[in-house]
């Protein structure tokens, strides 16, 4: 099984389950299922149609877009004539584009839309390696004329012609096919430095994938919604690894607007997703209870805190009391099995979250409410997933156990280190890098500082780099601080300081949605993102919400000033990566004049943001932002009276 | 698809000596203008200049004083609006004009109901040609829906939504009529640059694939010459320039209509 490769498991698929469903997509607002056999047939054809245009073993295929099935046909197309699939993030700059391409050497670019293709087209002349723009919606580019712009129908008819001529050409390109050659090659968004690009065997993937399955309760019916940005190496995992190799659906939503609706339609009976996202559902479901009737508010309220508690209890092991547990009844009849419904996981048998840290409130929140979370830990280097946590293991301080046929070891510094065949190949034409990744023997270093705890559960403190110290020697993990931060609603994003530093202070990003409910009950008006945030009264609301926060922190690590950022932060300015991880040294460089201010104790600060247009452009921003104070610096951090 | 009777190239609409005349207000003087199949024409002119009123003379809301306006070949001069619509000429208006309280997708599907053949009481058990006829036009309106990319507001009300996308949908229900000639009211009105470029896309795509010829009003500048193939000036209720937009914006006349003349522009700087 481990000497298998993509293709050769569709060709699989496509005999002994040619009729069970592989891919939907919602089109014209309703689903169309593509089955095993219509899938083999797609990528045959488009296969073919890359033959005929000269594409051959060892060329690259890169794809960017929306999450659409024709995207990852034509990832799996270019494996079969041994060639390499390179996913790119939709909504990618165009000097990001132009370095993953040209690096990648890319030959073929398979493009969602206009939007897209215009992007790639307007980028023509810096990427010499290009020979080939392939759309896969029509929409407005039937009247584009430019030399090698194709459509996807118009590849796969050529395929096809192609196939008369040439009868047996793909089956044998597949069978010619090892599973070392390099399957897929995904570029790190990195929260340092240029992106890399992380090389991938077939037998990587797999061996990540069937470590999974053997971990995992997985099923061939099993329904997944694929939204997830396709350079994402979770999302390739599940939308393209595993499904094949477990044969379960993958759904392709209509549009980036209608995931949520989508989700809930489909009601999916398995969901991987990034905290952003859970963040996002937890923050929405507020909203909309503190939007609705008082005593709906106060019945969700009342349930959730009642759910919340007898979560706790249940982690620290005590019983749960006769009336807790009728109160949990009722309330999964009023509240918690409706908000499942409503957040579009009445059938999810299970949840993950993965690629970064999810605060433990949010987690015991989805757990409370019956949604049967976990935490799996990965990276891309090691083809995605390389631990998770079993059912009934659950618990927001660990990510689980490493899965099978992986072995974890932790290095003198705390840095965890993962041996399995998952381990990538090394970065494309970065030797150095490589060397610098993998240490003798097959160990790859992970790049997180953990430890294994007594159940044999892997903990991840932060990422290794990370990690310091306050002034007076107090370990300072700034993910745990954020994550706490990120809990309120109102909060979007935030970064904290503290290392080598007196005391710890935050930049944070409101968050415009709920902020700007907020401020229009109180009939408090506003014009732009920039406004709203220097109001005094929201700046008044964050610091409750801070020091509501501080209350749950040791006391050394208590955020004790603060400043709201005048914009949103952006991967267009290089402040997050395009999977919405903070590049805190990026941020640190970048506002050293507001962290100066931190610690000064000044009043206020002057910022001048630059602003990178997509096209682009930049443009200065300069505004004097007030710093608040939560706890006075002075003050010596003790503990207060009622604590 | 629905390119009309006239092949293309052959004039669809002809609008000839055409005045309308409010009290003294000389509203549309004696314009003549010739639209061929297929052809995206833009009108243009200043505030005033009457270019609503010909459209409404066009779409049957204002009856012409003097002149004749033939279309596929019909004289459609002082027909009823509905009539009008049912031959195949469909507007947007330049304030929105939808049915509030209904969702989007309901908006859209009542611009079919031109093309509905089910009596009442098929209609109401739901069955036979009622049940394909139905299914049929949602098929459309779903088309309509993935062109104007409203997906994710189909079940809203259209009250609730932004005015960049009120006037989406208003273009929606428009173009559910099937229209052989589409006519736009300032559909650009009072959105910021990117809806602008986006309503552009819409239009160009409407017109290069199904072929629907469109007379477009509107004021932004940079759009009418980037999708016009040609432009017609109205001035004071007269046509004073027509042609390609590159011919349009050197001519004199038109400089004139809206930079007014060199002495006038002194007059204003002293002022």
């Amino acid at each position: 099984m481990t000497q298998s490769t993509l293709p050769r498991l569709l060709r699989r698929n496509a005999e002994q389950m040619a009729a069970r469903p592989a891919i939907r997509e919602k089109n014209h607002g309703i689903w169309q299922t593509f089955s095993w056999a219509q899938y083999w047939e797609e990528v045959r054809d488009f296969a073919l149609g890359l033959a005929a245009h000269g594409f051959r073993r060892g060329d690259k295929l890169a794809v960017i877009g929306d999450n659409r099935p024709g995207l990852y046909w034509a990832q799996v197309a270019a494996q079969c004539l041994g060639g390499t699939a390179v996913p790119m993030y939709q909504d990618s700059i165009a000097s990001e584009l132009v370095f993953v391409l040209s690096h990648a050497e890319v030959s073929v670019v398979v493009a969602e839309d206009q939007e897209q293709v215009d992007k790639i087209l307007s980028l023509r002349d810096e990427l010499p390696h290009l020979q080939l723009v392939i759309y896969d919606d029509p929409k407005g580019l039937r009247h584009y004329s430019s030399g090698g712009l194709q459509s996807f129908a118009d590849m796969q008819a050529a395929g096809r012609e192609f196939g008369a001529a040439h009868p047996g050409y793909v089956e044998a390109e597949i069978d010619n096919g090892d599973p070392d050659d390099l399957a897929l090659l995904t570029y790190t968004s990195g929260t340092t430095g240029r992106p890399k690009g992380v090389m991938l065997s077939h037998a990587n993937l797999l061996g990540s994938a069937q470590g999974f399955i053997a971990a995992e309760d997985i099923r061939v019916t099993d329904e997944l919604l694929c939204y997830l940005p396709m350079a994402w190496i979770g999302d390739s995992l599940f939308s393209l690894v595993l499904t094949l190799l477990v044969g379960f659906t993958c759904n392709c939503p209509e549009r980036p607007q209608t995931v949520q609706r989508d989700l809930r339609e489909l009601g999916p009976t398995i969901a991987i997703a990034p905290p952003r996202i859970w963040e996002n559902m937890l923050t929405q479901l507020r909203v909309r209870a503190a939007d609705s009737t008082p005593l709906k508010h106060r019945l969700f309220e009342f349930f959730r805190g009642l759910a919340e508690r007898a979560e706790q209890r249940k982690g620290e092991g005590k019983p749960a009391s006769l009336i807790s547990r009728l109160g949990l009844a009722l309330g999964e009849a009023l509240v918690y099995a409706p908000v499942r419904d409503q957040l579009g996981l009445r059938r999810a048998r299970w949840v993950y979250t993965g690629g970064a840290p999810l605060g433990p409130d949010t987690f015991r929140f989805f757990r409370a409410f019956g949604v049967n979370i976990k935490q799996v830990w990965g990276s891309t280097e090691l083809a995605g997933l390389a631990s998770l946590q079993p059912d009934g293991e659950a618990d927001p301080d660990t990510v689980g156990r490493v899965i099978p046929g992986s072995d974890v070891r932790i290095a003198e510094d705390g840095e965890v280190l993962i041996r399995s065949a998952a381990v990538f190949k090394g970065y494309y034409k970065q030797p150095d890098a490589t060397r610098d990744t993998m240490i003798d023997d097959g160990w790859l270093r992970s790049g997180d500082s953990g430890f294994v705890d007594r159940r044999g559960h892997l903990v991840i403190v932060d990422r290794a780099k990370d990690v310091g110290k306050l002034a007076d020697g107090t370990p300072f993990a700034p993910q745990f601080v954020e994550n706490k931060l990120k809990f309120s609603p109102f909060i979007a994003e935030a970064v904290a300081f503290g290392d080598r530093r007196p005391f710890v202070a935050a930049i944070v990003a409101i968050d415009l949605t709920t902020v700007g409910n907020w401020a229009e009950r109180r009939n408090l008006a506003y014009t732009s993102f920039q406004d709203l945030s220097a109001k005094p009264e929201v700046r008044r609301l964050i610091a409750e919400e801070i020091a509501e926060v501080n209350a749950s922190l040791p006391v050394a690590a208590r955020i004790r000033r603060f400043l709201l950022l005048n914009k949103e932060f952006d991967a267009d300015d290089n402040e997050i990566t395009r999977t919405r991880k903070i590049r805190r040294r990026f941020v640190a460089d970048k506002y050293a004049a507001v962290v100066g201010a931190f610690y000064r104790g000044d009043s206020e600060v002057e910022v001048m943001t630059e602003i990178t247009y997509e096209d682009g452009r930049k443009a200065a921003l300069t505004s004097t932002i007030v710093i608040e104070e939560v706890l006075k610096a002075t003050e010596p951090a003790r503990e207060p009276a009622y604590a | 698809m629905n390119g009309g009777e006239a092949s293309p190239g052959e004039a669809q609409l002809t609008i000839s000596g055409v005045s309308k005349h409010f009290g003294g207000v000389r509203a549309v003087e004696a314009v003549t203008l010739s639209v061929r199949a297929g052809e995206l024409i833009s009108v243009i002119g200043p505030n005033g200049a009457g270019k609503t009123s010909l459209l409404n003379m066009i779409s049957g809301f204002y009856r012409p004083d003097t002149g004749a306006i033939v279309f596929a070949g019909k004289d459609i001069t002082g027909a009823r609006p509905s009539h009008i619509a049912a031959l195949g000429i469909a507007r947007t208006f330049q304030n929105i004009a939808l049915f509030a309280g209904m969702t989007v997708l309901d908006n859209i599907m009542l611009g079919r109901h031109v093309h509905m053949k089910a009596g009442v009481l098929s209609s109401f058990i739901y069955w036979g040609l009622a049940q394909k006829e139905e299914i049929a036009h949602r098929a459309r309106a779903e088309e309509l829906i993935e062109l104007l990319e409203l997906e994710d507001l189909r079940k809203q009300p259209t009250s609730g939504l932004a005015y960049g996308l009120r006037k989406r949908v208003e273009l929606a229900r428009a173009l559910a009529l099937d229209p052989k000639l589409l006519l736009l009211d300032e559909p650009m009105g009072g959105m910021n640059q990117e809806e602008k470029e986006d309503m552009a896309r819409f239009i160009l795509e409407v017109n290069q694939q199904w072929g629907t010829t469109v007379i477009l009003i509107e004021h932004d500048m940079a759009v009418v010459m980037d999708i016009s193939d040609r432009v017609a000036v109205l001035d004071r209720g007269r046509k004073i320039a027509e042609g390609s937009p590159g011919e349009v914006q050197r001519h004199p006349d038109v400089i004139r209509a809206y930079l007014g003349t060199a002495k006038e522009r002194r007059e204003v700087a002293a002022a």
